[in-house]
């Protein structure tokens, strides 16, 4: 994207600031003008299509949870990233744009169910992915990929089978490829293979232990 | 007059009794007429439906009768990753199967959630439905496939023909318990 979309964007809003970025332009906006910029980009800047809304948890930090959202413009073919940082960390919030791109709708309930940002106004802000009643937010940074012990949806289901949402058996991984070169060669496998769910991790002796 | 027409049993080469097993009877009639039914949740079920296409031609074998419902199948076959939501949903399909019906876990995701080591995924579809066969593969080529509907063939020829009633057998008896 050029620049003077850029300076002309800052100018406009001048709670917009630059936000280092890597590839494309990006901005910081916060969480309650968010509505506001995302009309203006629109209907003033040409940013006509809205491709990616997305949150970041980042962990200790506060705030700890972000929005990200990326915006394309098929006229002057480019980029835009604007960052919104949500400012309870508890109970994460932000507003939402899908009454302007009505492609933010899917999008904000994925998050939603993935993060636990809650996007207030959006018109069906429930689970797309995970079941109603899922009680946890997968991708938040306390939750361990293997997953946690939980019931099934199907209480009848569950009557019959007697399963339930076990974490899966992780033996060592997450299964990565940890080498480079030919692919025969660099077939994911877990990075610490001394345990598996059976076998447990062989402690080593402490410091204190060895004195 | 005395014309005779040609049948399939001859009467005067085969006697005018054949005796056998009802097992044998009933399981070979079944093991070659299995309607499969698709339960395509992934890449598995492209395998899938080349093993139904020309090339690999699954009627060859006597199950090429795909139904994509319950109702009218008796070989559900699971072919991808089943995600915790969708176990209800494969459970409930097979429950609406008819008996005797039959279970082919298709892939490493359906035997035993494959790669899939995550917290959306079921760790093998055998944890809410019974599975006969199991595919290895990633998926499995339409010959793995072939090779274990054959297999199930092979299965359902050994297996008792009163399969059904037997598996319901322990409720009944459960509740004549309870009468007396």
């Amino acid at each position: 994207m050029e620049d003077a979309t850029l300076v002309k964007l800052t100018e406009t809003f001048d709670f917009l600031s630059v936000r280092a970025s890597g590839d494309h332009s990006a901005l910081n906006c916060p969480a309650n003008k968010l509505f506001e910029v995302a009309q203006s980009l629109r209907d003033d800047f040409g940013f006509d299509l809205l491709v990616d809304v997305t949150g970041i948890d980042w962990d200790a930090a506060s705030p700890r949870f972000s929005g990200v959202y990326h915006f394309f413009s098929t006229a002057s073919h480019g980029y835009l990233r604007v960052v919104a940082n949500c400012e309870d960390d508890i109970n994460p919030q932000l507003p939402s744009i899908s009454a302007i791109y009505p492609a933010a709708n899917w999008h904000e309930r994925e998050t939603f169910d993935m993060l636990g940002i809650r996007y207030s106004g959006h018109p069906n802000l429930k689970r797309i992915l995970m079941w109603d009643e899922y009680p946890y937010f997968p991708l938040r940074k306390e939750f361990p990929l293997a997953g946690i012990e939980t019931d099934l949806p199907a209480p009848d289901v569950v009557e019959t089978t007697q399963a339930k949402v076990k974490s899966a058996p992780m033996m060592g991984g997450p299964f990565v490829s940890t080498r480079s070169g030919p692919m025969s060669q660099a077939e994911p496998r877990a990075r610490d293979e001394s345990w598996t769910e059976s076998e447990e991790k062989p402690t080593e002796p402490s410091d204190e232990a060895k004195r | 007059m005395n014309e005779t027409t040609q049948i399939a049993y001859d009467s005067k080469v085969e006697g005018e009794v054949i005796v056998t097993r009802a097992d044998a009877v009933v399981n070979w009639v079944r093991k070659h007429s299995v309607w499969p039914m698709p339960m395509g949740l992934a890449c598995c079920a492209i395998e899938l439906m080349a093993s139904g296409g020309s090339r690999f031609d699954i009627s060859r074998f006597g199950m090429e009768v795909m139904r994509f419902s319950p109702r009218q199948a008796d070989c559900m076959i699971v072919a991808g990753t089943v995600t915790y939501k969708m176990a209800e949903v494969v459970r409930r399909i097979y429950e609406q199967m008819a008996e005797p019906r039959w279970v082919v876990a298709m892939g490493a995701c359906a035997s035993t959630g494959g790669m899939y080591r995550s917290y959306a995924v079921m760790q093998g579809v055998d944890r809410i439905v019974p599975v006969d066969v199991y595919v290895s593969g990633c998926p499995p080529r339409p010959e793995a496939l072939l090779d274990a509907m054959i297999k199930l063939q092979d299965k359902i020829g050994r297996e008792s023909s009163v399969k059904a009633i037997r598996g319901k057998a322990p409720a009944k008896e459960a509740e004549q318990k309870a009468e007396v």
